[in-house]
């Protein structure tokens, strides 16, 4: 019998700078995900929400299309189809090339979530909010400034932090992207440790520290924030 | 779901949704005796790789699957239909082996003292060359050292950019190649052609077939630095098998099945044929 | 969360469809700007979609030639059939056991035993929090490994058994918080009322919680199936024989015709999800007419950490 599979923690322990530095690849890649999908949901939205029909359209298709497709094969058109096929470079330098890249099909992926999140925000401002807000002479920067943003913005925290945190842990998904992070390591650790406990407890572990406190966070402002109606 | 307890809280915690069922004590059935008893062998192959293994509208061909038909009749196996190929890539060859997904791994699998611990390989039924492929037009990639600075294709659970960047080759040169990460073989050819990255390296048996079906675009630079002999991977411990195993290859030399095969697949690539049978391995 | 509708007014108030929480019904001078705003977007967008043809074919993907299997029997048959039907068939079975996890665990988390509430709440918390890929990963390789060290007999886990499992885990997680917020949506009165007249508490959950719950979490539900049938994507990694791996590997390995694969292979993945869609918004329909429920249906995206996911996913709703 060997307990090791079930105890031992020493690969983590002895790989200790590659497991910082891998993680630290799906920290850079939720942070910039993260304020990119941000921007681009949010002109999404600002299409899907105007009053011109063509830009309604476009933003449906938009979000229809990137929703519907696994991010496996958004990754995958990314690296082998944009960067290698149509020859669509960012960089030459392979690491920082297949950064953006990954970032690139992720961000076009989550800001279609975003979208539709922010959306649905808009949605739950009640019709007479507008209404009173035309009726009292607000013009319609103002009645959107005043009236209709805080309103929206407060209701779409909740949803918002549930589209992150899944962002958080998609991460892991560019490892068909051509680029080295946490997953990628667990899987090498498993070529050369064999498949353990700890190593994926480690790993879990690593996640968890990411996903749970940016769960609590926007839980927490999302109950500080919420519109009592 | 039943749940078995191993008696730490946290192992329980992840293995409870798997359903461990049948712990029974280990029972060993070798391939071996599957493949006399009439049951169906199920042999990893490679489904990417042109001439060695590549999977086609209904079935498999190449090198790998000729030798695979080859040994499997030798241990018994009656007729084709009780064969039934599997893809196993580089990153789950082991794996594959270990779980029981597969009886047999033929895909260009090497014998290395780092593999040996966790597989048991019957053979070399092969010993090809690890070599390097370039874009036609790129004259700057010669030798291995030359590599330096390039970006060399790093297939995941490979060890064939490891023998470059880590100097596990016949020149022990360590050279500091850029790795860029790629999911198989296949990937790296279209890096290669895109310009992601600038080399790929592994066995010239699969760099052949892939410049044969290229064409143009890339070509095989010619500079051998490994020795990599092909072997049939095995469960750990499976001897029994293994010595079948190891007389079936020393038999397709001898009634000359295998200098037949190599040409049928290889003759186009210019790829050489060593006609002398490779000493095995020994089972161990 | 629940005035969704509002934007997309019912055929008969089609007069006031001009209306939004945003915008006004448009004067003659509004509307003019809007028509100037229509033709320099409809002009941007054609820019855009030139743009990306004429890359297309600078780099030779427009050719007949890279297009061509696709109009070929022998390429559906061979490739793009089986995969589908290795898609389905993994995200059916793990759509089975999610649900049946889900409603376990959810049940479970809401139980009034201690000894049971924890422990589940942990499974579902845990399994939620980490990504599904390395869940796959360990599900596939670990139990082997584990078992032949302690040397003991393992049953062979094949990349569909891996696939399966890792996705009844993860997505059978979200589907309890599915399940206990739906529970939680039935205002109390209804299981007062129920416990008033007698009934006990298995009575109360079955005959009063649950049918009312059921209606409220259609929406939420399906979103996170479909989340599984993508999800169910990620096992070619493993080279289960899906979709992505016969009609993205396999078919451009024989035809290098990569970009064209993922365009086919998108559109197909579009239609199943979005058919999956129909199908579900169909049968929501059908049960709230036959059946009526206090509770207000649940937004699966309030639900923390749950998938990416908003309300009824692909509904063209614009």
């Amino acid at each position: 019998m060997n307990w090791n599979v079930l105890l031992d923690f020493s690969p983590l322990a002895d790989n200790s700078d590659k497991l910082l530095s891998a993680f630290w690849a799906n920290i850079r890649i939720s942070v910039t995900v993260g304020i990119l999908s941000l921007v681009l949901g949010t002109l999404i939205t600002a299409m899907r929400v105007s009053p011109v029909r063509v830009l309604r359209v476009a933003g449906a298709f938009y979000v229809n299309t990137l929703r519907n497709t696994p991010l496996t094969l958004v990754l995958l058109f990314c690296s082998l189809g944009l960067s290698d096929t149509l020859k669509f470079r960012i960089s030459h330098t392979p690491s920082i090339n297949f950064f953006w890249l990954a970032v690139l099909g992720m961000s076009v992926y989550t800001a279609a979530f975003v979208a539709e999140s922010l959306r649905a925000g808009i949605n739950t401002v009640p019709m007479g909010q507008a209404e009173a807000a035309r009726a009292i002479g607000l013009t319609f920067t103002q009645s959107l400034r005043m009236v209709i943003m805080p309103q929206a913005f407060r209701a779409v925290i909740a949803p918002l932090g549930s589209v992150m945190i899944a962002m958080i842990k998609n991460t892991t998904v560019v490892l068909v992207a051509s680029y080295y992070e946490a997953a990628s390591l667990m899987k090498d650790m498993f070529e050369q440790y064999g498949a353990t406990l700890p190593i994926f407890i480690g790993f879990a572990v690593g996640f968890m520290c990411l996903t749970l406190p940016t769960g609590f966070f926007f839980n927490w402002l999302a109950k500080r924030m919420a519109v009592v109606r | 779901m039943r749940v078995r307890h191993f008696g730490v809280v946290a192992a329980a915690l992840a293995v409870a949704g798997m359903g461990i069922s049948g712990c029974a004590a280990k029972k060993n059935t070798t391939v071996a005796d599957k493949a006399k008893d009439g049951k169906k062998i199920v042999i990893g192959v490679k489904y990417d790789q042109p001439a060695l293994g590549m999977k086609t509208g209904s079935g498999v061909e190449g090198f790998d699957i000729d030798v695979a038909k080859y040994i499997a009749k030798k241990l018994g196996v009656k007729d084709d239909s009780k064969i039934e190929f599997k893809e196993a890539r580089s990153a789950n060859r082991e794996t594959f082996l270990q779980n029981g997904t597969v009886d047999m791994v033929i895909a260009t699998y090497s014998i290395t003292d780092a593999r040996k611990p966790k597989v048991t390989f019957g053979g070399p039924y092969v010993v090809t060359h690890q070599d390097l492929m370039v874009r036609a037009n790129d004259n700057s990639i010669t030798s291995l050292q030359s590599l330096k600075g390039k970006k060399l294709c790093a297939v995941s659970g490979s060890n064939s950019w490891k023998n470059i960047t880590e100097g596990t080759n016949k020149l022990n040169a360590k050279v500091a190649a850029v790795t860029v990460p790629a999911q198989g073989y296949e990937e790296c050819i279209t890096k290669l052609k895109g310009g992601s990255v600038d080399a790929v390296s592994t066995d010239a048996t699969i760099l052949g077939g892939f410049a044969v079906r290229e064409g143009s675009p890339v070509k095989v630079v010619n500079a051998p630095f490994t020795d990599e002999k092909y072997g049939v991977g095995l469960k750990k411990g499976d001897t029994k098998t293994c010595n079948a195993v190891n007389d079936a290859i020393k038999s397709m030399y001898s009634d000359g099945t295998a200098k037949q095969l190599w040409e049928k697949w290889f003759a186009k690539a210019n790829l050489p044929f060593d006609a002398t049978a490779p000493a095995p391995e020994g089972c161990s | 969360m629940s005035t969704v509708t509002e934007t997309k007014p019912a055929p008969p108030r089609a007069a006031k469809r001009q209306a939004s929480v945003l915008f006004d019904a448009p004067g003659p001078k509004a509307r003019m700007r809007h028509n100037i705003l229509t033709l320099i977007s409809a002009i941007v967008i054609l820019a855009i979609i030139y743009v990306v043809v004429a890359r297309f074919d600078k780099e030779g993907q427009l050719q007949g030639k890279l297009w061509k299997p696709f109009i070929e029997v022998s390429t559906w048959s061979d490739y793009i059939l089986p995969g589908i039907g290795g898609t389905l068939k993994a995200a059916l079975a793990g759509a089975v056991l999610a649900l049946l996890f889900g409603v376990l665990f959810g049940l479970g988390r809401m139980s009034d035993h201690r000894w049971i509430r924890i422990p589940a709440g942990a499974v579902v918390e845990f399994f939620r929090a980490i990504p599904l890929l390395i869940l796959i990963f360990f599900v596939f390789s670990g139990p082997p490994t584990i078992a032949n060290a302690l040397n003991r007999e393992f049953p062979e886990v094949t990349a569909f058994t891996a696939l399966v499992i890792s996705l009844m885990l993860y997505n059978g997680s979200v589907l309890a918080e599915i399940f206990r917020a739906g529970i939680n949506a039935v205002p109390r009165g209804q299981s007062e009322a129920a416990y008033a007249i007698g009934l006990r508490k298995s009575g109360v959950m079955r005959l009063i919680l649950i049918p009312q719950a059921t209606t409220a979490m259609m929406p939420a539900i399906v979103s996170q199936l479909v989340v599984l049938l993508k999800d169910s994507a990620l096992g070619w990694i493993i080279s289960y024989e899906d979709l992505l791996n016969t009609g993205y590997r396999q078919i451009p390995t024989q035809y290098g015709n990569l970009i064209p694969a993922a365009i086919v292979i998108a559109l197909i993945y579009i239609a199943m999800n979005l058919a999956l869609s129909y199908l579900a918004t169909w049968l929501e329909k059908r049960s709230r007419r036959s059946r009526k429920s206090a509770a207000k249906p649940i937004d699966v995206s309030t639900v923390p950490g749950a998938g990416l996911t908003g309300e009824a996913p692909g509904m063209p709703s614009a």
